[in-house]
């Protein structure tokens, strides 16, 4: 009688305790692959490159030097955009300006109505025309809050991300629950763990990796940005790469359900790629539209609701100022539900597909049962 | 005691099992033999649970099988299997882990277990590097290493060599003799003829025959008997009642009409000189399984 052998080396195991080998040896396996290493690595320094172009390119820039003659200096004194280097007369300020230590030099010119002439080298320098120049205060009526190309990168930033993890995590799910019906350890499987078990362990598993991956990825845009001085953006972006990170995973929760049942149909590795490209679809889908439509706020507002594009098209909205508090609670309360409807439907196919080797289940017989 | 009452199962139009009944006794090595298609796998899964029967059902002990009672059953099935890139003794922890076993005993259980298996040097490898035979070990290991109350072998032998062999049989002699009830099916009757206390012989889905190897050879066996004596026999074709089968000077092998025919044969050897041997031809368990399964 099993009930009679429990002692403290051996016991029935609760279900918690096996869901958290499985998803342990999901973790440790892939942890030890070289290939997850070196991706997600390439991942980690295609963030933190872009976080810290866009501080260099984005940035203000240092104050232009100019050289002053004479009381051409009060005119400059005080003035945030502008350096002063006082020389003695024009001809010591043209050396300076040929020698490219200054960008131009300001003399006073009694018969021009500032009182001052701006020389330049071989074009008109502009900046230190403006920033001379007296200039009306300004107020907007619909101020754009984002430059239209920073808008861009954003959107593509959380459309990339998003698109390479579930990818790499869906078809790694993929992958094993693949690996397990070709090698028919399954059998052996099958025989001590319940279906149930397995795919919950192998779900909690990979969404572990996939969303320290994306937390990983989180802190370091955020820590970049700090670091290279961006506090204006950050924050701006701050409340949007949290909500991504919430609706990101809960989301690939839904995805690996997904992933697992339809790999599930299956009996070879070869055949993978095929039986997961409805799949692939949703998360690809998602990623172009927010590329390509990442200016059109009714598409955008669309995609924020759609639990598949949700975690990529919210957080955009949230970045660009188009959301209301409460939409993306409503949002993440669709994604949970329809997170729950594929965790049960992937159940479903998951435990009548296992055992059945061979040619592919139809899903028909496999929601069937 | 495992008792398997009347299962059937039918795949489609083809009956697979029909009413399939037998027991398998605690502490008895317990050989399965059929041919190629004869229901031995299909028997096995739904005895694992992997495989739903359409009738008939499964006890341990007289209570019906649940999902605690199977984390107490150790199967290997037909087609091998476990992770090819996980480690040997990883795995085999891994597996004795997921029965409920703590962590120290699962690493001492499986060390132990592969060390007697042969497979001491290879703990650190990863199952795909070993050669096929040192795979079926870790098999039989993966099988074993929770200390299983019920064995479920599909073709355990198969692949070994004759070493190996022995190393396995003493590894599931010492099961049995623990306690456990084992049921190993195999292609290789001699094997099964060595070392089986009791046997069950299945064909086209039905149970032929099942029983000890002395039951077996007494419903089954030869009626014939054959006499050994240092002089010529050819004497027995004349005596009544005896038909001569084989014949080579002083032995004999002969059928006999009646018990009073057969000893007549006995005494009238010891009258005329030596006796050698007087006994019932041995059955060998491949001539057994010809008759049954005809």
């Amino acid at each position: 009688m099993s009930t009679s052998r429990s002692t403290a080396e051996l016991r029935t195991p609760k279900f918690t305790e096996t869901v958290g080998l499985i998803a342990g040896r999901e973790v440790t396996t892939r942890l030890r692959s070289k290939a997850f290493l070196i991706s997600t690595g390439i991942l980690m320094l295609a963030v933190l490159a872009s976080v810290v172009l866009g501080g260099i390119f984005g940035g203000k820039s240092d104050p232009a030097k100019v050289a002053v003659v004479g009381t051409a200096a009060t005119a400059v004194e005080g003035n945030p955009a502008l350096e002063a280097v006082p020389v003695d007369d024009r001809a010591a300020g043209e050396a300076l300006l040929r020698d490219g230590e200054v960008d131009a030099i300001i003399v006073p010119e009694a018969s021009d109505p500032t009182g001052l002439q701006v020389i330049g080298l071989d074009r008109a320098p502009g900046g230190v025309v403006q920033a001379l120049s007296a200039q009306p205060g300004v107020e907007l009526l619909d101020p754009a809050t984002v430059d239209p190309l920073l808008a861009y990168f954003i959107a593509f930033g959380f459309g990339i991300v998003f698109f390479m993890s579930a990818i790499t995590f869906g078809s790694t799910i993929a992958q094993s629950v693949v690996e397990e019906k070709q090698t028919r350890i399954i059998e052996i499987l099958l025989s001590t763990v319940s279906a149930r078990e397995l795919l919950t362990g192998k779900v909690i598993g990979n969404s572990v990796l996939a969303f320290g991956q994306i937390i990983a990825i989180a802190v370091l845009a955020l820590v970049g940005l700090l670091a290279t001085g961006q506090r204006v953006l950050l924050g701006v972006l701050g409340s949007s790469v949290i909500w991504f990170v919430v609706f990101f995973a809960i989301g690939f929760v839904m995805l690996a359900a997904l992933f697992a049942a339809s790999a599930a149909l299956v009996s070879r590795a070869e055949d993978v790629g095929s039986v997961t490209s409805p799949v692939t679809m949703l998360v690809m889908i998602p990623y172009f539209a927010v590329v390509f439509f990442f200016d059109n706020p009714t598409i955008l507002t669309v995609m924020s609701y759609i639990p598949f594009s949700a975690p990529v098209g919210m957080p955009v909205r949230i970045f660009l100022g188009q959301a209301e508090w409460w939409e993306p609670v409503l949002s993440l309360l669709v994604l949970v539900a329809t997170t729950l409807g594929a965790l049960a439907i992937g159940d479903r196919v998951y435990r009548n597909s296992l055992l059945r080797t061979g040619t592919r289940v139809k899903l028909a017989e496999a929601l069937r049962g | 005691m495992l008792e398997l009452q009347h299962l059937g199962k039918r795949f489609g139009e083809r009956v697979a099992l029909d009413d399939v009944s037998f027991r398998v006794a605690p502490g008895r090595l317990t050989g399965f033999v059929g041919g190629n298609g004869a229901g031995k796998t299909t028997t096995m899964r739904i005895v694992l649970g992997v495989l739903g029967a359409d009738t008939g059902t499964v006890t341990l002990d007289g209570h019906p099988l649940g999902t605690a009672d199977r984390r107490s059953f150790g199967y290997m099935p037909e087609e091998r299997g476990l992770y090819p890139k996980m480690r040997v003794l990883e795995q085999t922890v891994y597996l004795a882990r997921l029965h409920g076993w703590s962590p120290a005993a699962a690493r001492r259980n499986a060390e132990e277990l592969l060390d007697r298996l042969g497979l001491a040097e290879r703990h650190d490898d990863p199952v795909e590097s070993l050669s096929l035979g040192n795979q079926q070990r870790a098999q039989i290991a993966a099988a074993l290493v929770h200390r299983p109350e019920v064995l479920v072998l599909d073709e355990p032998f198969s692949g070994l060599d004759p070493i190996a062999v022995e190393t396995v049989q003493s590894v599931l002699s010492d099961a049995a003799d623990s306690g456990a009830r084992v049921l190993f099916s195999s292609h290789q009757l001699d094997i099964v003829e060595r070392i089986c206390d009791d046997l069950v012989i299945i064909a086209g889905g039905r149970i032929r025959a099942a029983g000890s190897g002395d039951e077996l050879r007494a419903e089954h066996g030869s009626e014939r008997w054959e006499l050994l004596t240092d002089g010529d026999a050819g004497w027995v074709r004349e005596l009544p009642g005896i038909v001569v089968t084989d014949f080579d000077g002083g032995w004999a092998r002969f059928e006999a009409d009646s018990d009073a025919a057969r000893r007549a044969v006995l005494a009238e050897a010891l009258r005329r000189g030596e006796v050698a041997g007087f006994t019932r031809e041995h059955t060998t368990l491949a001539q057994i399984f010809k008759e049954v399964v005809q």
